[in-house]
């Protein structure tokens, strides 16, 4: 294999498949983080929802649906995060933890009552992949940006949407208000509670919409954590790329081509756990290069009390 | 002249405490109106529930004659009613426009448009006369200017009434000036001023009408012209005050503290002292003056040991200390009152016994062979409080538990009890009452009358003026000028802390 395989048009197309995922949760993470709460649960909505959209899409025989019961599940255990963070000021933190643990045994248990031992049915219909009439064909740009999983194309356009809605709204102007200093944001009239919901329940979303990718986008099936820490990677890829969408989508792509060349590295004969570290390792030097020089939300993390201003 | 806003029998209970006792006040139209008090009097709250943050338990607000309830701050912007609070409601990071309109933003649909939020903030900072660039970040301006956009944030939503809540605490006499300039051109325009203050000679200056505050009651209402800063104070305070601290001449001794080439850098490296040289003497008060950040709170920290000179010496009774650490620059006779007494000068959740003993609690009589004599701790705990006049004086109290001025006498009490040489004091009165101020400002001339020499660093530039034998002005890092007490006034000082280094000389070379 030369260098070249390995810049070859596979890599690239690992690349969006591997980051696509990250890519998603992040882009909700910084809603989260925007509005002034970490959100570590990203982890355990994403394996949440990757589950769900199984049981959903084999339940109701549609990958769609599928995606749909995934998706809202993921929202609503985004919901029971956010009543803890927000309406009972816990530690975010601590409370992220609670959840990833939470999804973990609730995920496990249930795939082995409803599917036994034998795991999620191999019918399970799956997200189509679709190729754009013409653009498909481009050479190289064709197989990498335009025959891809539904999912992806929600990615870009997403990606888009969520720059505007955070740099060139009213609601993205009063979300970084209410990350930055809570206590001016509700001085001016903004209810700082609603817009932290907002925050993290769009999170759950994204978390949602990246699980589902997972299981029913790039497979039609669920394994035991099946994340495997993506949802942490993903809150990497968005501190790298300083809490806006369109650093925390390069960021994540960032690391989807590290995973992709270790993908491709595995069949070289090097120690196929050394390899996969490398993506982890990627992660370390790009955050340990990178922290202290962008800039956190100044109420990323700290629970608004009103009682606590001045 | 109409009344626009007029409280009646307005009454506040918290637990414990009656904060506001059937007060009474009226504001006109086009009126300037000080309420002055001590720390505790009663006027927070009382602006607290004209701006709708609380809902008094008895009496009733009328506006324009009418009675209105405000449930929340927003009823109260809605009526016309807007507050600048003391720490700023800005977003740093945003700019002045996004700021001034968060809330209540032009655009269409979903869209922010800040085109048209920078327009209207020009438009509105041009009536008012309070020029200011609206597409600047908050960031990076003065604290004057930050002042401007928070009062430009209460016009953005219509107010005609404007609470300003201690204004001028952070700012320089020249910003003072300006902010008071301001005030008068909005009360020219009809607006309404409600100006919170315990500072006697800027309420002198600038209000129509002074109503002063003491324990939740209006205990009076004066004109300027019919009052004095003593008349004021003594009401604030309800006895003769002592206003102005007499210095009697004391000899000068031998140089305690030398400072020579002094630099400090601050956490990323860059410098925050630079190459600052001063000397202070037996029985000499050294103060400096100057705008927060201006290297004052690196070069405090160097002199008591809690950060290191990059550059420099530092020498006591002498002695050269500049490699020394704290705990032996503090026992060889160095006492510190630092700025922050919640966070650096005492541990909240210790006893006041503990607090006392943190410098010594190894050093017999408080410890023997490396056990803390609890007794020895609790007895000599209970003298030091007594003898400051600490209220309670319970060994066993928890720090938090005291007001912040019986706080500051428990610090005075630790680092002035072991009879030291130098007291380092960086603003050793922020925050503070009147009565708890001259109890300060008496220790620090009893210590200058015993022939110790005090270094004091205060934000508060009067406060320096009026005790210091020696004036320095610090600006960037720098002394940027020194002067005898006789030539320090606060013009010139005034002039220094801003800079003004070459503009304060031309206007002293014109002058003459």
């Amino acid at each position: 294999m030369s260098l070249g395989d390995f810049l070859g048009v596979q890599t690239w197309v690992g690349t969006i498949s591997w980051g696509a995922p990250i890519a998603l949760a992040a882009l909700g993470g910084t809603f989260s983080e925007r509005t002034g709460v970490v959100n570590i649960a990203m982890e355990g909505l994403m394996l949440i929802s990757a589950f769900f959209s199984v049981l959903g899409a084999w339940a109701l025989h549609n990958a769609w649906l599928g995606l749909g019961v995934g998706v809202v599940s993921a929202m609503l255990f985004a919901l029971l995060f956010a009543w803890g963070a927000i309406r009972f000021k816990a530690d975010q933190i601590i409370l992220g933890m609670a959840i990833n643990t939470l999804a973990m045994g609730l995920t496990g248990y249930l795939l082995n009552t409803i599917f036994g031992y034998g795991g999620t049915p191999v019918n399970t219909p799956q997200l189509p992949t679709v190729s754009i009439p013409l653009l498909a064909s481009i050479p190289w740009l064709g197989p990498v940006l335009f025959r891809q999983n539904v999912l992806i194309y929600a990615l870009f356009i997403l990606l888009v949407l969520s720059h505007f809605l955070l740099f060139h709204t009213r609601l993205g102007l009063r979300m970084r208000a209410v990350g930055e200093h809570p206590q001016a944001a509700d001085a001016a009239g903004i209810n700082v509670y609603r817009i932290r919901y907002l925050g993290v329940l769009l999170s759950g979303f994204f978390s949602g919409l990246a699980g589902a990718y997972l299981s029913i986008g790039a497979l039609n099936s669920f394994n035991v954590n099946m994340s495997n820490g993506r949802g942490y990677i993903a809150l990497a890829a968005m501190i790298f790329g300083g809490w806006t969408p369109l650093g925390a989508f390069g960021a994540s792509m960032l690391f989807g081509f590290a995973s992709s060349i270790a993908f491709n590295l595995q069949g070289l004969g090097i120690p196929k756990d050394l390899v996969l570290m490398l993506p982890y390792v990627a992660t370390i030097v790009a955050l340990a290069g990178v922290v202290g020089r962008t800039t956190a939300p100044a109420a990323d993390g700290v629970p608004y009390d009103p009682s606590e201003s001045s | 002249m109409d009344e626009v806003l007029r409280l009646r029998g307005i009454t506040k209970r918290f637990p414990g405490v009656l904060a506001n006792d059937r007060v009474d006040l009226g504001l006109l139209r086009g009126e300037i109106h000080a309420v002055l008090g001590e720390n505790g009097a009663g006027k927070s709250t009382l602006m607290k529930i004209v701006a709708g943050m609380l809902e008094p338990d008895e009496g009733r607000i009328e506006l324009d004659g009418r009675p209105v309830r405000f449930s929340s701050p927003r009823d109260a912007i809605a009526a016309g009613i807007g507050m600048v609070y003391q720490h700023f409601m800005l977003i740093p990071v945003f700019t002045v426009a996004e700021n001034v309109v968060l809330g209540a933003e032009p655009g269409r649909g979903l869209r922010f448009d800040r085109r048209e939020a920078e327009r209207e903030v020009r438009e509105l900072a041009e009536r008012y006369h309070m020029e200011v660039d609206p597409a600047a970040r908050v960031a990076d301006l003065s604290v004057g200017l930050q002042q401007r956009v928070e009062i430009l944030k209460t016009f953005y939503r219509k107010a005609r009434i404007l609470i300003l809540d201690e204004p001028t605490a952070a700012l320089t006499p020249q910003e003072a000036r300006e902010l008071f300039q301001v005030m008068r051109n909005l009360a020219g325009q009809g607006i309404s001023i409600l100006f919170i203050s315990h500072k006697l000679d800027e309420v002198l200056e600038v209000a129509d009408r002074i109503t002063v505050m003491r324990h939740g009651r209006t205990v009076a209402t004066l004109r300027p012209a019919e009052t004095s800063e003593q008349e004021l104070a003594n009401l604030m305070v309800g006895r003769a005050v002592q206003l102005t601290s007499v210095r009697p001449p004391v000899e000068r001794g031998p140089a305690v503290l030398e400072v020579a080439d002094l630099t400090v850098q601050r956490e990323d490296g860059r410098p925050a002292v630079q190459g600052v040289g001063f000397a202070i003497h037996a029985g000499e008060v050294f103060g400096i003056a100057g705008v927060e950040g201006n290297g004052q709170a690196e070069l405090v920290e160097a002199i008591a040991g809690l950060r290191p000179a990059a550059a420099g010496r530092i020498r006591f009774l002498g002695r050269d200390v500049t490699a020394w650490d704290a705990r032996r620059r503090a026992l060889a006779g160095i006492a510190y009152v630092p700025e922050d007494r919640v966070g650096t000068g005492l541990v909240m959740g210790f006893t006041l016994a503990e607090n006392l003993a943190l410098k010594r609690y190894f050093l017999p009589p408080l410890a023997r062979r490396g056990w803390i004599d609890r007794r020895a701790l609790w007895s000599e705990a209970k003298g030091r409080l007594e003898a400051y006049d600490v209220r309670p004086p319970e060994p066993g109290l928890a720090a938090r538990a005291l007001s912040g001025g019986n706080q500051q006498k428990v610090i005075l009490a630790r680092e002035l009890g072991s009879d030291p040489e130098l007291l380092v004091a960086y603003q050793p009165t922020r925050g503070l009452d009147v009565g708890a101020i001259e109890f300060v400002h008496g220790q620090i001339l009893r210590l200058r009358g015993e022939g110790k020499a005090i270094l004091l660093v205060s934000l508060e530039l009067d406060e320096v003026l009026e005790l210091s034998d020696t004036v320095a002005v610090m600006h960037r890092g720098r002394l940027a000028a020194v002067f005898p007490a006789g030539e320090a006034d606060r013009e010139r000082v005034g002039l220094y802390m801003t800079g003004g280094r070459e503009r304060a000389q031309e206007e002293e070379g014109a002058g003459r």
